[in-house]
Formats: C-alpha cells, sequence, structure tokens
C-alpha cells in the first residue's frame, strides 16, 4: 500500500518571531525551524500502516523552499521511503487553495491510496488543506482523527473523527484523505541509523511546470503582519488566602464584571 | 439589493441553532449585512428559525435533507456551492467548529475562493474584506484579504459580539432544492463522551484550567465542582494531559485547543507558549500559582501567588455566595 504525507516546516513554538522587512512575511534570521508537530502524528500513523501491513511505501512531500528539505530528511529519518519536495519561487506566498492544488498534482502522478496530514501546520494554523486536498482530487476526507484502521484488502479506511460530544465512525473507501491529531499516537524518534539511511534516501525537487500547474496569484494575500495589542497591566493580589480570595471576586464581578 | 453574507448555521443536531451564531450574524449585520441564515439540517425547528431571525437574519435559507446528518463535508460543500454560485453572497462566514471549518475549506476550494480560518476581526477596506487572525502561536497577527468573492471565514468563538436576540423580528424562509451529492463515506456509528455536565471545552464562556500544579488526575474534581457552581468547562494544560491525567479533548493550547473565552483561570498552570497559544485572547485571565514567577502571571489580569488547594476551595465557596445572592 502506497501512503503520502503531506507535512509542513515550521517555527518551533519557542523560538521569537520578528516581523520581516516588507511586513508581510516572519524575518527567517534566527528562527530554529521544525516538522510541524501534527504532521509527526501523521509520518508517524502512516510509518504504522506500513509495518501493520509488512509491506507498502510512504512518500514524505513538503512544499516550501530550500530549507524544507531539512524537514523532508527528518520524516525520511523517522522511517518515511522518499521525500518529493515542491520548491519554486512561484509558490512563496501560496494560500491553502494553491499548496492543495500543488499536492493534489503530486499525488495525480504518484497515485497513492492513502492520504495522511496534520490537522493543522502551526505557523499560520489555518487548518484548510486537508479538506481543499480532499475537495480538488473528489475524495472523501476525515479530519482530527482519534484512530483508524485499513481494511485487509486496502479498499477502504474506517475512521474515527473528533467531533464536539463525541467521535464519529466512517468507513471511507479509498483513495482518501485524512488529517492526524494529537491522541492519534506517540511519534518516534529518529534512531541514529534512522539518520544515517535518510541522507541516502531520494528527495525529488519538483517546480510548478513540472506538474503542469499555472502560476496564479493566491486568492487570500497576507496585507500586514502586526504585533499583539498589550494587554493591560495585571496585578497581583496580596493578603492571605481568605483576604485574597474575596477580593478576586469582587474585582471579577466590579471591575471585569466577568462573572 | 446588496449581496448578502451569509452565516452558516452550527446547530446542536436537534433542530436549534447553538448561541455561536448570535456573533456570527451579528458580526454579518456590523459589516453592512444583509445577514443571511443558510441552514443544513435533518430537522429544524420552528423556534430555531424565530431564532435566527431575532438575532437579526433577514432570510433564512433552509436546506433540511436526511441527508446533511451525520454530517459529511462532501455533502455539505456541494449544496453550499450550489446555493452560492445562483445567489452570489458577497461572504460566506461560520463559526469555528468541527464541521465548519471542514465544510467552509472544502467549499471555498469547489468556489475556487480564498478562506481565512479562524477570524478573530473584520473591516471593510474599499470595495474588500480584511480579515485579523492569530498566528505563530498567537505571537503575531496576520491580516489577509481576498482576490475575489465570496469572501468564506470561520470566526473564533466568544470573540465577536453577539446580536441581542428580539423577540418578534421575522425572517423569510426560503426552501430551495438542495443538491445533494452521493456521499462516499459510510457512518458507522457515533460515540457519545461522558458528560461532565459541563459546557463543551470551545463553546464555554467561563473555562478553568489545572496543569501540572493539580498533582494528579484525582484532584480535578475540585475544579469540576467550581464549573458547577460557576457553569465553566474544565480543561487542562499539556503538561497535565502528556502525564496522562485528563484525556486529550481537554488539553488548551498548542496541539490542543483553542479557546478565548470571557473568563480564564489558570490553577497550578506556568503559562508555557503552548498553553498561552490556545488562550491568550481570552477577555479577563485569572492566574493561580505558588510560583511568583510563573510566566502566565506576565499575561493575566489578576494573579494570586498561593496553593491552589487552599485557593480552590475558599473561591467556589465564595462563588457560592456571590450567585447565590
Amino acid at each position: 500500500m502506497k501512503i503520502l504525507v503531506a507535512i509542513k516546516q515550521v517555527p518551533d513554538t519557542a523560538t521569537q518571531v520578528k516581523i520581516g522587512a516588507g511586513g508581510k512575511a516572519i524575518d527567517p534570521a534566527g528562527i530554529t525551524w521544525i516538522v510541524s508537530p501534527y504532521d509527526e502524528f501523521a509520518v508517524e500513523e502512516a510509518l504504522r500502516i506500513k509495518e501493520k501491513r509488512g509491506q507498502g511505501e510512504v512518500v514524505a512531500v513538503c512544499l516550501g523552499p530550500d530549507r524544507a528539505k531539512e524537514a523532508l530528511r527528518s520524516c525520511l529519518a523517522m522511517g518515511c521511503d522518499r521525500g518529493i519536495h515542491l520548491n519554486d519561487p512561484a509558490w512563496v506566498a501560496a494560500d491553502t487553495l494553491t499548496t492543495a492544488r500543488a499536492l493534489a498534482a503530486v499525488i495525480k502522478q504518484e497515485q497513492p491510496q492513502l492520504v495522511l496530514c496534520g490537522r493543522q501546520a502551526i505557523d499560520d494554523d489555518m487548518g484548510a488543506v486537508t479538506a481543499q486536498l480532499a475537495e480538488v482530487l473528489g475524495w472523501p476526507c476525515a479530519a482530527w482523527i482519534m484512530e483508524e484502521s485499513v481494511d485487509a484488502d486496502a479498499k477502504s479506511i474506517r475512521a474515527a473523527r473528533q467531533m464536539e460530544g463525541g467521535l464519529e465512525v466512517f468507513d471511507l473507501p479509498l483513495p482518501a484523505v485524512i488529517s492526524a491529531q494529537k491522541g492519534l499516537n506517540e511519534p518516534r524518534y529518529p534512531t541514529l541509523k534512522g539518520i544515517m539511511g535518510a541522507k541516502k534516501k531520494e528527495i525529488k525537487d519538483l517546480k510548478a511546470g513540472d506538474l503542469g500547474l499555472p502560476t496564479e496569484p493566491p486568492q487570500l494575500s497576507v496585507v500586514a503582519l502586526e504585533a499583539l495589542p498589550p494587554r493591560p497591566a495585571g496585578r497581583v493580589i496580596p493578603g492571605d488566602v481568605p483576604t485574597a480570595v474575596k477580593e478576586l471576586v469582587r474585582a471579577l464581578r466590579e471591575e471585569a464584571k466577568a462573572i | 439589493m446588496a449581496n448578502a453574507i451569509w452565516c452558516v448555521v452550527e446547530d446542536d443536531r436537534k433542530g436549534m441553532p447553538k448561541k455561536v451564531m448570535a456573533e456570527v450574524i451579528g458580526e454579518a449585520a456590523r459589516l453592512g449585512g444583509p445577514a443571511e441564515a443558510v441552514w443544513l439540517t435533518d430537522t429544524a425547528r420552528d423556534e430555531g428559525l424565530k431564532q435566527l431571525a431575532g438575532w437579526g437574519a433577514t432570510k433564512v435559507w433552509l436546506l433540511e435533507n436526511a441527508a446533511f446528518a451525520p454530517y459529511r463535508s462532501e455533502v455539505w460543500a456541494a449544496a453550499l456551492a450550489e446555493l452560492a454560485t445562483a445567489q452570489s453572497p458577497k461572504a460566506i462566514f461560520g463559526p469555528v467548529t468541527s464541521r465548519q471549518r471542514e465544510a467552509l475549506a472544502r467549499l471555498a476550494a469547489r468556489l475556487g475562493v480564498g478562506i481565512s480560518a479562524d477570524s478573530v476581526a473584520f473591516s471593510i477596506e474599499g470595495e474588500g474584506l480584511v480579515a485579523t487572525r492569530p498566528v505563530y502561536a498567537g505571537k503575531l497577527l496576520s491580516k489577509v484579504t481576498w482576490g475575489k468573492q465570496p469572501w468564506v471565514a470561520t470566526l473564533r468563538p466568544n470573540v465577536f459580539r453577539p446580536a441581542e436576540s428580539q423577540a418578534g423580528k421575522t425572517a423569510a424562509v426560503e426552501r430551495p432544492s438542495a443538491k445533494i451529492a452521493n456521499a462516499q463515506m459510510k457512518f458507522i456509528e457515533r460515540r457519545e463522551e461522558v458528560s461532565t455536565g459541563l459546557p463543551e471545552l470551545t463553546e464555554a464562556e467561563i473555562v478553568i484550567s489545572g496543569g501540572r500544579g493539580m498533582k494528579g488526575p484525582e484532584n480535578y474534581v475540585i475544579l469540576e465542582a467550581m464549573g458547577k457552581v460557576i457553569g465553566a468547562a474544565v480543561g487542562a494544560s499539556r503538561a497535565a494531559v502528556d502525564a496522562g491525567w485528563r484525556p486529550h479533548r481537554f488539553q488548551i493550547g498548542q496541539t490542543g485547543r483553542t479557546i478565548s473565552p470571557k473568563l480564564y483561570m489558570g490553577f497550578g498552570v506556568s503559562g508555557a507558549i503552548q498553553h498561552l497559544a490556545g488562550m491568550r485572547t481570552s477577555k479577563v485571565i485569572v492566574a493561580v500559582n505558588k510560583d511568583p514567577e510563573a510566566p502566565i502571571f506576565k499575561i493575566a489580569d489578576y494573579g494570586i501567588v498561593a496553593d491552589l488547594f487552599e485557593v480552590v476551595p475558599a473561591l467556589t465557596e465564595e462563588f457560592k455566595r456571590l450567585l447565590e445572592k
């Protein structure tokens, strides 16, 4: 069974981000880049499906600039068999739909039976690519899944998606797109052998033209990045616990009108 | 007649719109409207239609069909796209919920337009719409705009000012025939979570959160007791979830849920950047922690430096006294 995992390289959460020159993107200087955490759940799940079936191939795909190759190497070190790097200056300001169309074009070439994504990338937190990819391909999709199992013939996948108040279980005929989230699994750490082996695995570079895609302006574009407005200064309420608690409740009722 | 702003209805799956729709309709009207509700459901109640009108929807497009339940994005997006193509709304809004974050993304792809997910503010600038949305773990705000209409967006709950419900308002109800796509997904079952009797984390106006300072899973009962008194949801930090004290669905922050309640109270929560990412747009933030250096005090409106096991019971009693008055 061939499985494709779409991943994104993002700044580490703990990294300080600053607005770059031009005001529409962050300053890349000094940023630590990682594979978006939700994508690691997707990679892990893909590897587990392959291991459980005893055969198959897991292909990691990433749209991003040159630096994104490191993220693909991390996925290869975890155990993915090969990588595809969608690397074209035309995609610098790609929105979710442009990304979904590029991924769909790769998927049409590769013809995997299953596509896994993370539920959202933790840089722009848009969380739209999974559903848009499914739409472009005309495939069913299940987002935010907490468990899955592929049937013996690799004809369908049973997936439990997280909804408000419960889990909803569906059978999706393959091919299908699903998005992974925390709780689905515990992603493995790459072993030293995995890291060494990753250096020899293939990463193919593709440009928009290789996929027969026109270069169009994005449908959603960033006008500006802005710093957060400062929160009004807070205060620590002094005194022993009974006194402080009384004052807190008074303040919540009378000042903040929050209760 | 000006092109409308559509508000896709999130309901309780029993025929009533959820109250988050007051926020969506309120914002659509504030942007100049006209605010029209679009309701995909297997069963709509008359009171539900009245409620949408009461919040200010001037029209309700009611697509009532058994195929809309259980929700499947392929069915919803096809029906919404067909209606949108016929009616040309200028914008299509919905609240951030499990269903709509997926359905509206799929709809935007089908219509070939942009989507702004998890928006926290809008402004009309010239002929266009500009949305504001938190990015990079909530450390920055991104302003985005669309290449063409309809402008599709999801709205973070509890951020926008809700429309006040006015009795006696009416809305025309249109019942267009809906395009029902053949669903590829086959429904097997729904597994309800054991109800805590407390509100859903992402919908609650008050959220109580317990971190590593809770010391163990058995101690969350004191937070739940407080939750019952003030009608609050009870969540947890990543540290507490990773320790196995609470199920994943209760995690607040990155790799968990994003919340924006009127009041957030963290007990024994240190305020790691991952946690702040999921709660920093809360209106009022209270922090209780033994450690005066805990980062959460930097964004808290009110802090108490003390042992949470002393504060929580005293605070619960004080809330009880206040609310029984």
